[in-house]
Formats: C-alpha cells, structure tokens, sequence
C-alpha cells in the first residue's frame, strides 16, 4: 500500500513544492527527481502486486490491467521530464515563453501526472470522473503556455470539447450509480468499480447500456475517437513538445483505459439480454471509422506535430476496434499496442521537438536533410516513424500482426478493410518522412542540443517487445487479458 | 404516469425540476449577458432546493451539506465571478442578436422530447416519478450543450456549460439521492477550477483576437490551399 501512495502522490507533492520554486535551472532538475521517485514507487508497486495479486483499500484497486499502465505511465513521465529540462531551456531562451511560464509548465506536468496515475490506481468511478476531468484543466493552460493567437484558440477548442465530452461521461457515472443503487446495498460502494464487477450481472440492462453510450461518447472525446477528435491535433500541434508526447502516450491510453472498465461492466449487465455484444460492436464502430479516416487525414497534413497527432487518433481507433472485438487474442493484441504506441509515440514526439528546433518550423515543407544536419535526430525520427508505421522488428508489428490474427478468426472481411487502413496510414507516413529526413540541407542549418537518451530508451525497449517479450511481461499482460475477457492467452 | 400517486414533496419536486428547465430555455435566449448570469443563478438556486427537499424527504443528512455546497457553488460563487467577469471585460452592455431564435427553441424543444424518449427504459424501475426528472436533467444538459453550438460569445458558452453541469447535478440527485460525498466535493472542486481558468480564458482570448467572439478564432483548420 506504501508503494501505491508513494507512486500517486509524489507527484502531487512535487508538483506543490515546484509552485515555490524560484530558481529554473533547480526546477527542472527537481521535476526529473519527482518522476524518478514516481517511477521507483510504481516499480515497488508492480513487484508487490507480482506477488500478492490484487492490491485493494482506501477506494484503489491495482490490479493486472493497471499496474503495468501505472508503470509506463511513471515511465514515460519520467524520461519525457529529462527530455523537458535542456527542452524547456532552450524555448525560455528563445522568449516564447517566459519564467512565470516555466515554472506554470512544470507544476502542470506534475499535477498532470497526478491525475493520471489517480485515475488509473482508484477504484472509484466517480474519482475516476475526476481524476480525468482534473487531467484537461492540469493541460489546457500549458497548451496556450505559448500565447500565439493559435495556442489560444486550441486551447479553447480542447477546453470547451474535452469539457462538454466529460460531462457527458459524468451523466453516464450517474445512470451507473442509479442502476447499481438497485443491487448495491451500501450507497457507499455504488461506484465502486470491483463491487460493481462482482454484482454486474443483475445491473438493469436497460440503463446499462444508455449509461455506456453517453460514457463512450465521454471518455471518447478524450481517447480522440471520431468525430470528437476535433480538439487533438490542435492541442498538440500548438502545446510545448513535452505536453504533446505525455498527451499522446498517456492521457489518450488513460480514457480508454477508462472506456475498457466501463465496457467490463456493461458486458456483465448484457450478457444474460437478447444483444450481448452492443458494447464491443460500438467500440468497433467508432475505432475502425477513426482508424480509417485518420489514416486518410495523415496524406493532408502540412504541420509536423498535427500529422503525428493524426497517427496518434488512427492508433487509438486500432486499440478501440481491438478491444470491442475481444477474446482473448485481440484483447492481449490491444494491451500490448497501448504499451508499444505509448513508448513510441512519445519517443517520436520528442525527435520532432528537436526537429522543430533545428529547422525553427513545424512546417513540414521547411523541415529538411534532418540526417545530414543532425545524425542522431534524423535517425531517431525514421526508426520512430519506421516503427510506428508497423514494420517488423518492432513491437508495433507484432500487436497489429496478432490483431489481425485475432480479426482473421473471428470477423475475416474486416481483415481486408484493416489491411487497406495500415497501408494508407504508412504511405501518408513515408511521403512526408522522406523529404524530411533525406531531402537537400537548407543554407546554414545548424545542429542543436539534443538529449536522444530517451528516444534510444523508448525505441530499444520497442524493438526488446518486438523481439522478444519478456516472460514476465508477458505473464502480467496475459492476468491482465484473462481480467477483461474471461480466457488466458498463454 | 399519473401524478395525484405522489407525495406532497414528490409533486413539489416535479414542479420545482420543470421551472429548472424553463429557466434553461430562458438562459438560452437570454440576449444580455448580466440578465443571463442572473437566470444562471436562479437555476443554480432552484437546484439546490431540490436536493434540500431531497434531503428532508429522505432525512439523509450528507444532502443537507451538498445542498449547501450547490447553493453556494452554482448560486452566488459562480455567478458572482462571472458577474465580475463581464464587469471588468466591459460587456455589462453587450447584447448578442440570436441568429433564428424560433429554430433555436424549437430545436431545444425536439431534445426535450428526446431526452423523454431516451430515459424510457427507466420506467420499468420502481421509482416511477424519478424517470421524469432524470429526463428533465438530461434536456438540461442538452439544451447547455445546444447553448453552447449556437453562441459564438465566450461568456455565454461558459455559461452553457456550466447550465450543463447543474442539469448533471439535478440528476445525481433526484436519480440516486446524490453521489456519495467524496465524489460530490471532487466535481464541485473541478468546476470551481474550470470556472477561475475560464476566467483566465476570457483575458487570453480578449488578448489574442480583441474580442470574445470565438468564431474569429479561425485559424486552425487543415489547411490545403496555403503555400
């Protein structure tokens, strides 16, 4: 249990003592301190549940479906935050923004990673309401941090959007405690997430199902399922590069984390009805129309950072349709792709950061001979795009092959129409990769500081899962896949 | 469903849920800003009677508190920063012409109706009377959320939203007799935050474009044509 409230609040508590912190350069070193500690308490936490199983009290829960989102999510944290401190540096120097701006940047990313890991670690869905809503008011400041009439308005859009989506889902969170007040007899334990589990099959049907629709609408927003997508690229276009990176690999992977528990409900509540699969079927709906038609947005985009967020949207659309197909394979196929896109993405978020600096443009018209100017940026950004695209050995490849597996038995014709997505989504890719990273080198183009640690961390751990999946990893995802659909994998 | 079955507080109820939704639609062709704010309040205040008669109903002590939280909350905190807001943004004048008000009713009306089909598989349930006032919830949140696609002013999309948030507060209530209490103060506590960081907006936003009509805000969309 100590493990647990070390890895939740630290960063609550860090990001309180960064509000009084003057000194910059202190700052960003402690930001980093904060995560790392983050990040040895959720590892003390994914040995502690290794062991014990499930980790219940105080309205947490940690059991194998989060522990090892907890786990990447300290991560990501924490090599985004040494990607942040030389990053944030150079944006203060160049006067986009200023210290007041700084120091707002670094107590956001804390609370941010709060929410974050409360939303994953509780058990309560109502605080899991809150925790998520948290999330957009920790972010929606540092996406206008830049000031630029741009910045503002994206704020605007993901505020105003992200704000009515999650009141939707608090509509549905109501419908939930309404049908569970019919069987819980504690009021108390009526959001509770595992009370409810236990009891799923004799929640009223009927409700059930109204409260998923407006909880998928909800949460959706936040996953960036089509057609509420509209606010994602736009905050990660005009967000400092951190903020898109720990959007893309967190926020997008939490709400649909929140998605798939709700989903395990309403499965429960419809299994005995005449339509077991509603949940499942509109899961695939909304994933396949986001995963196509993002996938044909990436061909149009002019901007670097919005066309990576358009991969981000075609990805989570995967992992959506993944999910709603369930069984066992398509299931462990989603949870590895949540872990695999996270890494990369966030991996390729921070190259493009340092893209953008070397070329001073998001433009991808202007961004160009990245591999002669700079080696290490030019090489990080074609390996990332590389293995985000899916091809083999990366750990891309193996959870979209074993997706297509899982949709070969069950459903074959949307084999066809995954296959086709995929190559779309790669050749809008690859055509604005190419001139990027190979084309001609602009008159004096000079290299920057770049920290490729964490890229190099994020890609080598890409291509270990695609490799090989370590044992033990394995073991956890496949706990965590007989939790969410009834049958183990291995 | 026939209403002489209810008690005295139950009729109460229903009556004070149906004034909630009148001042829904008086919010939503309310052209000033001062006068919104003020139908704002009203709802705010008409809501936390109803978990106060909750309460007594059902003699639950926690609803005593969260009609307290609600009447502070939504019926003179929020109201009064907005209210201080407008001042100091100088728009205690402004007045937005309503593009097609009657379309604008209309439509609001079609989601009431809606908001009634929606709820009707909770009729099977017991609690007869309930279905009425979480479909009258939902048309609240509706009618905010159709508030705020038709207002291109800032303050007035804000106040949409946070009309949105009374209507969810309305159903916790009459629906399960309030959320439990950690989960209430969580809620009141995020809307309070989203309230100060909308007021930040409104500075940003005057800042950035010298207005608060967001539909100049333009610029992004997926450019094709531009160099």
């Amino acid at each position: 249990m100590t493990a647990l409230f070390v890895t939740v609040f630290t960063p609550l508590l860090g990001g309180l003592v960064l509000i009084g912190v003057q000194r910059l350069s202190w700052a960003g070193w402690i930001n980093i301190l904060v995560c790392s500690a983050t990040f040895i308490g959720a590892s003390t936490l994914a040995i502690a549940v290794a062991r014990h199983g499930v980790l219940e009290g105080f309205s947490f829960r940690v059991d194998a479906f989060n522990v090892y989102l907890l786990v990447l999510t300290a991560f990501v944290g924490m090599t985004t935050s040494i990607f942040s401190r030389p990053y944030m540096r150079y944006v203060c120097d160049t006067g986009k923004t200023n210290e007041r701006g700084m120091r707002l940047y670094h107590v956001m990313f804390q609370l941010f990673l709060f929410t974050m890991l409360l939303a994953l670690s509780t058990d309560n869905l109502g605080i899991l309401w809150v925790a998520i809503e948290g999330a957009t008011l920790a972010t929606v400041l540092l996406v206008s941090l830049y000031r630029t009439p741009e910045a503002i308005e994206a704020a605007w859009k993901y505020f105003i959007l992200c704000g009515v989506g999650i009141a939707l889902a608090l509509f549905g969170t109501v419908l939930l405690y309404f049908a569970a007040q019919h069987v819980v007899t504690e009021p108390s334990a009526g959001l509770s997430w595992s009370t409810l589990h236990g009891v799923s099959t004799q929640l009223q049907p009927a409700i059930m199902s109204l409260a998923f629709v407006f909880l998928l609408i909800g949460y959706g927003t936040k996953v960036g399922l089509m057609p509420m997508h509209q606010w994602l690229p736009d905050a990660h276009s005009e967000g400092p590069t951190p903020m898109s990176a720990v959007l893309s690999g967190l926020l997008l992977n939490v709400a649909l984390y929140a998605v798939v528990r709700i989903k395990m409900l309403v499965d429960g509540s419809l299994a005995a009805s005449s339509s077991p699969h509603v949940a499942g079927y509109l899961l695939m709906g909304f994933g396949l129309v986001s995963f196509l038609v993002a996938g044909l947005f990436l061909h149009r985009q002019r901007d670097i950072k919005r066309m990576f967020s358009y991969s981000s949207i075609e990805h989570m659309g995967l992992m959506t349709f993944a999910f709603g197909l369930g069984g066992p394979l398509a299931t462990f196929s989603a949870l590895l792709h949540m872990l695999v896109h996270s890494l990369t993405k966030s991996a390729i978020f921070v190259t493009v950061g340092h893209a953008t600096h070397i070329s001073g443009t998001q433009a991808i018209d202007h961004i160009r001979g990245l591999i002669r100017t700079q080696p290490a940026v030019g090489w990080g950004l074609l390996i990332g795009v590389a293995a985000i695209a899916g091809f083999p050995p990366f750990g891309v490849f193996t959870s979209e092959f074993l997706l297509l597996t899982a949709t070969m038995q069950t459903q074959p014709w949307f084999t066809v129409v995954l296959l086709l997505g995929l190559a779309v989504a790669f050749a809008g890719l690859f055509r604005h990769l190419h001139p990027m990273v190979y084309g001609p080198m602009p008159q004096g183009q000079q290299p920057v500081k770049a920290n490729m640690l964490p890229v190099m961390v994020h890609l080598g751990l890409v291509l270990w899962l695609g490799i090989a999946i370590p044992g033990f990893l394995a073991r956890w995802l496949d706990r965590a896949t007989e939790l969410i659909s009834g049958v183990h994998l291995l | 469903m026939s209403l002489d079955h209810l008690t005295l507080l139950q009729q109460f109820m229903v009556v004070l849920a149906a004034v909630v939704l009148f001042t829904s639609f008086v919010l939503l062709q309310q052209s000033r800003l001062v006068a919104a704010v003020h139908a704002f309040a009203w709802q705010g205040a008409l809501v936390a009677m109803v978990t106060a008669i909750v309460a007594v109903a059902g003699d639950q002590l926690h609803l005593f508190f969260s009609a307290a939280l609600t009447l502070g909350l939504k019926a003179l905190l929020i109201p009064w920063m907005l209210h201080r807001l407008v001042r100091r943004l100088e728009l205690d004048r402004h007045s937005e012409t309503l593009r097609h008000p009657a379309l604008v009713t209309m439509a609001a009306l079609a989601l009431v109706i809606f908001s009634y089909w929606a709820v009707a598989p909770i009729v099977q349930q017991e609690l007869i009377f309930t279905r009425n006032i979480v479909a009258v919830s939902l048309a609240v949140v509706l009618i905010g959320l159709l508030m705020m696609v038709i207002r291109t002013q800032a303050v007035a999309q804000v106040l949409g939203f946070m009309s949105m948030e009374n209507g969810l507060f309305l159903a916790a209530v009459s629906a399960t007799g309030g959320m439990p209490l950690v989960v209430e103060l969580g809620v009141a506590f995020d809307v309070l935050v989203a309230m100060v960081l909308f007021g930040v907006f409104f500075f940003q936003i005057r800042e950035s474009i010298d207005s608060l009509d967001v539909d100049r805000m333009n610029r992004l969309t997926e450019r094709v044509d531009e160099p």
